[in-house]
């Protein structure tokens, strides 16, 4: 179902004309009103007159992670601290986290952006859902939050963890719409099996995943396990948190919600935008926001855009799903290697269930890729040669892909630690 | 005749042999024939047990990853030459061992060999036909 026809069917040249125009109030706005992106025009030589559409925006500088943290708390705001009526942040892991500041209207931006979201996936006001991204400054939880109270659907907002209280509600409830991260669908799958309750039982039939990338063999275990079909959203708290894109009933790339968040993909490496298509760091603007504005945001996210129909009448672009970051990207002897890569290979193995995880080490001065998979029934055999065989069959498969050699070593079950949240895939325990 | 072997996933580390026979004497399991096959990463636990759906359960509780698998007990001449009557018969048969080990009580005057062969009634065939005798799990329970 399509929420907002009248934005998201917009015929192409009346999208870009509100985008153009939505473009020059916004670089008018921060030349004005924020002295960090006013310093960073000058700098450019670019005053917002020069602006007169999207065409120009190759001309305005990139905002990076750094200086949105450097810019903490207020530094960044576009308004009065007394127009803003909620704060969220990034969690902070890694530095100073980031702010992102709403008013009143963004929030109606952010409800609006996640109605679509929900919609396009079949949800609607005679749905239970079922919130299970973490409530608080994540902005995964209000933001689901928000968009599942737009579209007039219930909401049971258990945040997340808590496993056996989620399947309780679950089938106390009779939950029809799970949202929550991948990699907790996957676990709750694996729960409710040690439970023995089964998914035929259940009411769910749609599930919204984000906050982390995956595959479409992560997408064929959990449409399986949890018996509904499961749609990749995706957001980010720098720019407004889950909402950005989505996909729709086709399941093939997520609809940008291109009318408030305009995309671009550069090459990472120049900074250079690279023609639709071509795979490289998405770069995002926002077009109507009010509290903290960002121009030109790199978000480290590796896709590729496509600008074809869609069969289900959006005339908006299409991101396809995340292909990785350009931060988490592991160089192994010189080679670029995306962890979504592996985890396609090792998903798209028979019998193989997505536990695994990745580690790099370093010895002898060599980088060593290791891929500990955890054995299961199906994969499990009496015979040590049609273990080795499995093994080694994942190594050449991922060869073939990589052009690096790994070692595949067959773990116990459950030794591979289980998330709540994001999944921790990646351990490199290289000094350099 | 036919029987039923545990067999059970162990990672090569420490303690892993030692929780089986925990788990399994916890349940009063008697292990009656063991053999341990391993790699440098991994081991396969292959036994023979007085109950063995009983003790695949029990090792699913505990989170094992474990199965069930046909194998052939072989009774063995304890001479000279013995282990090579019954190997010529299935190898002249065209049927391939692919493991085997041997039991801890005789059958008489007999050695007991378990046998993984993939084709197992035509091994059954093979050995009857020449005068080697199998044994049934009660039969080994017996022993």
């Amino acid at each position: 179902m399509i929420w907002n026809p009248d934005y998201e069917t917009l015929p192409k040249g009346e999208l870009t004309r509100l985008q153009d125009e939505r473009l020059g109030s916004l670089v008018d706005a921060l030349y004005r009103r924020v002295e960090f992106f006013r310093a960073k025009m000058d700098a450019a030589g670019v005053k917002p007159r020069d602006i007169r559409g999207l065409a120009d925006l190759p001309g305005l500088p990139f905002t990076t992670k750094d200086e949105l943290r450097s810019g903490y708390p207020f530094e960044l705001l576009a308004v009065d601290l007394k127009e803003i009526v909620e704060i969220h942040t990034s969690s902070g892991t890694t530095g100073k986290p980031v702010v992102d500041a709403y008013t009143a209207g963004d929030l109606d931006t952010w409800a609006e952006s996640m109605a679509r979201t929900l919609s396009a996936g079949g949800a609607t006001r005679h749905d239970i859902v079922q919130n299970a991204y973490g409530y608080g400054l994540f902005t995964g939880g209000l933001g689901v939050h928000y968009g599942a109270r737009r579209i007039g659907a219930t909401v049971l907002p258990i945040s997340g963890g808590n496993t056996k209280r989620q399947l309780e509600l679950m089938r106390d409830f009779g939950t029809t719409v799970l949202t929550c991260t991948p990699s907790y669908a996957l676990y709750l799958a694996e729960a409710m099996r040690e439970e023995g309750m089964s998914t035929g039982n259940l009411g769910l039939r749609a599930g919204f995943f984000g906050a982390e990338p995956w595959s479409d063999n992560m997408r064929v275990e959990i449409q399986a396990n949890l018996g509904l079909s499961a749609y990749d959203i995706y957001g980010l708290t720098e720019i407004i948190g889950p909402g950005v894109a989505f996909e729709c009933e086709n399941q093939d790339g997520l609809h940008v919600n291109e009318d408030l968040f305009f995309p671009e993909i550069v090459d990472p490496a120049t900074g250079r935008p690279l023609p639709d298509g071509q795979k490289g760091e998405l770069v995002i603007t926002t077009l109507t926001k009010q509290g903290t504005p960002i121009l030109r945001y790199r978000t480290r996210d590796i896709t590729y855009l496509d600008r074809s129909a869609c069969s289900c009448g959006r005339t908006t672009i299409r991101m396809h799903r995340l292909l990785g970051r350009t931060d988490d990207m592991l160089i192994v002897r010189g080679v670029n290697v995306f962890p979504s890569q592996i985890e396609e290979i090792i998903l798209g193995i028979e019998g193989v269930e997505p536990h695994y995880q990745i580690i790099v080490d370093r010895r002898n001065q060599l980088d060593s890729l290791e891929v500990q998979v955890e054995m299961n029934e199906r994969l499990f055999s009496d015979e040590i040669r049609n273990l080795e065989h499995t093994e080694s069959l994942i190594e050449s498969r991922l060869y073939a892909t990589l052009n690096i050699h790994t070692r595949v070593k067959l773990v116990e079950p459950k030794t591979i630690a289980r998330s709540e949240g994001k999944a921790k895939r990646i351990i490199d325990k290289r000094q350099i | 005749m036919i029987v039923k072997q545990v067999s059970i996933f162990l990672e090569n580390s420490k303690g892993r042999l030692a929780e089986v026979t925990r788990v399994l004497a916890k349940e009063r399991v008697d292990i009656r024939a063991l053999s341990l096959a391993d790699t440098s990463d991994f081991g396969v636990l292959r036994i023979i047990v007085n109950r063995p759906d009983r003790c695949l359960e029990v090792l699913k509780e505990h989170g094992f990853v474990a199965r069930t698998t046909e194998v052939v007990a072989v009774e063995v001449e304890d001479r000279p030459g013995g282990m090579s009557r019954v190997l010529d018969a299935l190898d002249e048969a065209g049927l391939n061992v692919e493991y085997m080990y041997a039991y801890v009580a005789k059958a008489g005057e007999n050695a007991v060999v378990i046998c993984k062969i993939d084709e197992r009634e035509k091994a059954l065939a093979v050995l009857e036909k020449k005068g080697i005798p199998t044994i049934s799990a009660a039969g080994l329970e017996a022993l």
